[in-house]
């Protein structure tokens, strides 16, 4: 593997005078899934569009397997996508709809069939190719949309929110069927989604988007545990923020935490920058949990009373009201056996890990 | 039930005319009255037997043929125009174009005969017939179209791009045959509207007169009556046939798109 696959920088788009994309610097290695998250109208759109030649950028540069995309238009670039509304041909059956784009390919009649049948297969359509367009459901018209792109064999398969059309159930088989098909072709996947949980699940790398501009690209993990700003964080799941001043203590952070008092704070859980004086510290609620009696606690403690409970099944979330602090702070405990599910007023000691705290500037 | 009573006799008003077409086609008597006289082919005879008449029915279909044609062109470069890209102006033009609709079409004649004899000092032909009826024949075409380009979701044609076409072959693999249904509609009805078409032709027309034109000479001879009846019975099963093909292809049209049936012709 030898540089990036695709390569933005500096990239800006304007519709007149509305500034979609902006200051988009963005490298993506080969046989990457890569998620675009972001809330609606952040420029996901766009800039998946932008990458497929649908959109020309203002301004800037996009490499693609590193050759210069200025001015070349979407049929002569090695990408192909996945729209959001599938766009099957109606007017085709499904093998000719997959069949489509290997028209100027010069194979022989028995080669495309093959190519079909193996396309076909490898999103679990066997045998379908004889169906009409409209007589397909949901799940089955955006494999045949997936099988359409990859018998091409792309170097990149841009896929824009490709599961928001279906029911939960779908969508949760069909992430996992995406991931393994990624994994099982070895192309580029980028994929749009607005969706956090679908973006940690199956992805690499994610960037998360908001206004048109890129505020972080990580790693799920990295994303969720240290996201470098309030925004981000608060994006992603659930964030307790807590008001506190922090100064420095050598190497690391010393903070004190309104309702839950002082920290110390290693300089990796500053990920937006070591900042001092009047700063935020978030918390995931999964990160805090409730001590009950006769429990050994080695981590922080504090007296809360349980303001709100929303009993989930697996998963009970308590908003507890810390002494003296007006915003209730949020936490989830597992249903375990054993473990009692308190009610509204009920007094609650809760206890956290300082590690899991992380210091934003603003 | 007022409603059913209604619709009965909307139906009786709009198709009895047509029903005493053929009643008089077949009918032995040069008088088109009631009691009917005994069974006769003759005047479909005699329609066969004119030679003037076969001329105006060739030239009509020639006219009609040539109208539907550069009017279902011009119709389908207006309306891919209007669903495909941002022009200033574009309203006020779309507008425009869609003038002719609604002029009366004496006016138009009368304008259009002014321009071609006056101001071109061109001679009235079966050509000049053709250009006029194209003028009031493309509006119908770039309604028609309009809606069947409308309908259509862009990404079909952003994905034919992304899977290697080129725009051009993007148009012909899955533009046109998506927007087919409305090309053939709009080939049928611009054809029928040229086909009787007759204050424009009456204008316009040259030395070779087209079929409404000779059928409005024919009134003149009342014994010639029966002959037009007859001729009357055949237009209309033409037209029956005409548009039950197009409604064959109408639901083909939505049936390979999937579509629900909303209304139709039949
Ligand atoms: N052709 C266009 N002309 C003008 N503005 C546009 C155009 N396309 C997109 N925009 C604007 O650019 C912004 C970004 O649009 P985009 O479609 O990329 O959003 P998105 O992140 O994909 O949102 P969603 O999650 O709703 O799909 C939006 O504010 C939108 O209104
Ligand atoms: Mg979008």
């Amino acid at each position: 593997m030898s540089g990036p696959i695709i390569s933005l920088s500096g990239v800006q788009k304007y519709y007149g005078d509305y500034h979609a994309l902006r200051d988009i610097e963005l490298d993506i290695a080969e046989g990457e899934f890569f998620s675009l998250l972001g809330p609606s109208g952040c420029g996901k759109t766009t800039l998946l569009r932008t990458i497929a030649g649908f959109e020309d950028a203002s301004d800037g540069a996009l490499m693609l397997s590193g050759r210069d995309m200025k001015g070349v238009p979407p049929n002569k670039r090695p990408t192909n996508m996945v729209f959001q509304s599938y766009a099957i041909f109606p007017h085709l059956n499904v093998a000719e709809n997959v069949a489509f784009g290997l028209r100027k390919h010069g194979l022989s009649a028995a080669q495309k069939d093959a190519k079909v049948a193996e396309a076909l297969a490898m999103v679990g359509l066997e045998g379908y190719g004889g169906r009409a367009a409209h007589a397909l459901s949901g799940g089955q018209r955006q494999r045949v949309a997936l099988a359409r792109a990859l018998v091409l064999q792309p170097k990149v398969l841009l896929l824009d929110e490709p599961l928001s059309a279906l029911d939960k159930k779908m969508r949760e088989q069909m992430q996992g069927e995406l991931r393994r098909l990624q994994r099982q072709v070895g192309i580029t996947f980028i994929l749009v989604t607005h969706d956090q949980e679908e973006a940690l699940i199956m992805s690499d790398r994610i960037a998360v988007m908001f206004e048109g501009r890129i505020a972080q690209v990580a790693a799920p993990q990295t994303l969720y545990r240290r996201p470098e700003t309030s925004q981000v964080a608060d994006f992603i799941g659930v964030m307790n923020f807590m008001p506190a001043t922090a100064q420095m203590a050598g190497e690391s952070v010393e903070t004190e935490i309104a309702g839950l008092g002082k920290a110390s704070l290693a300089p990796d859980q500053c990920p937006g920058g070591v900042a001092t004086g009047a700063v935020h510290v978030g918390i995931r609620p999964e990160m805090i949990s409730l001590v009950f009696e006769g429990e050994e606690v080695k981590a922080a403690t504090a007296k809360t009373t349980v303001v709100e409970q929303y009993y989930y099944g697996d998963m009970t979330y308590y908003d507890v009201a810390l002494e003296g602090v007006e915003k209730p702070i949020t936490l989830s405990m597992k249903n375990i056996v054993g473990r009692p599910v308190l009610e509204r007023g009920a007094p609650a000691r809760i206890a956290w890990d300082p590690r899991a705290l992380v210091l934003f500037s603003a | 039930m007022s409603l059913r009573v209604y619709a009965i006799a909307y139906l009786i008003f709009l198709y009895l005319p047509i029903f005493l077409l053929p009643l008089f086609a077949f009918n032995d008597s040069t008088i088109i009255a009631f009691p009917l006289d005994s069974l006769t082919f003759r005047w479909f005879y005699e329609l066969w037997e004119t030679p003037a008449l076969h001329a105006a029915v060739q030239n009509s279909i020639f006219i009609a043929v040539l109208t539907a044609i550069f009017s279902t062109l011009l119709g389908i470069c207006a309306a891919r125009a209007a669903a495909k890209y941002e022009f200033p102006l574009k309203r006020p033009i779309m507008g425009l174009i869609m003038v002719p609709l609604v002029l009366p079409e004496i006016i138009v004649g009368v304008s259009l005969l002014v321009v071609v004899v006056q101001l071109l000092e061109w001679q009235l032909s079966t050509w000049t017939v053709v250009g006029a009826h194209v003028l009031i024949c493309t509006p119908f075409s770039i309604a028609i179209l309009n809606g069947a380009f409308q309908n259509m979701d862009t990404s079909l044609e952003e994905a034919a791009q992304d899977l290697g076409e080129t725009p051009f072959s993007t148009f012909r693999l899955v533009t046109l045959p998506l927007v087919m249904p409305g090309i053939i509609s709009s080939l049928l009805i611009s054809f029928t509207i040229s086909l009787d078409e007759f204050i424009i032709a009456f204008f316009l027309t040259g030395a070779d007169p087209t079929m409404p034109v000779y059928i409005w000479g024919l009134l003149r001879f009342p014994q010639k009556l029966p002959a037009v009846m007859a001729l009357g019975t055949i237009l209309v099963l033409l037209s029956i046939i005409l548009l039950t093909i197009a409604e064959y292809y109408r639901r083909r049209g939505l049936a390979r798109a999937g579509l629900k049936d909303k209304g139709g012709f039949l």
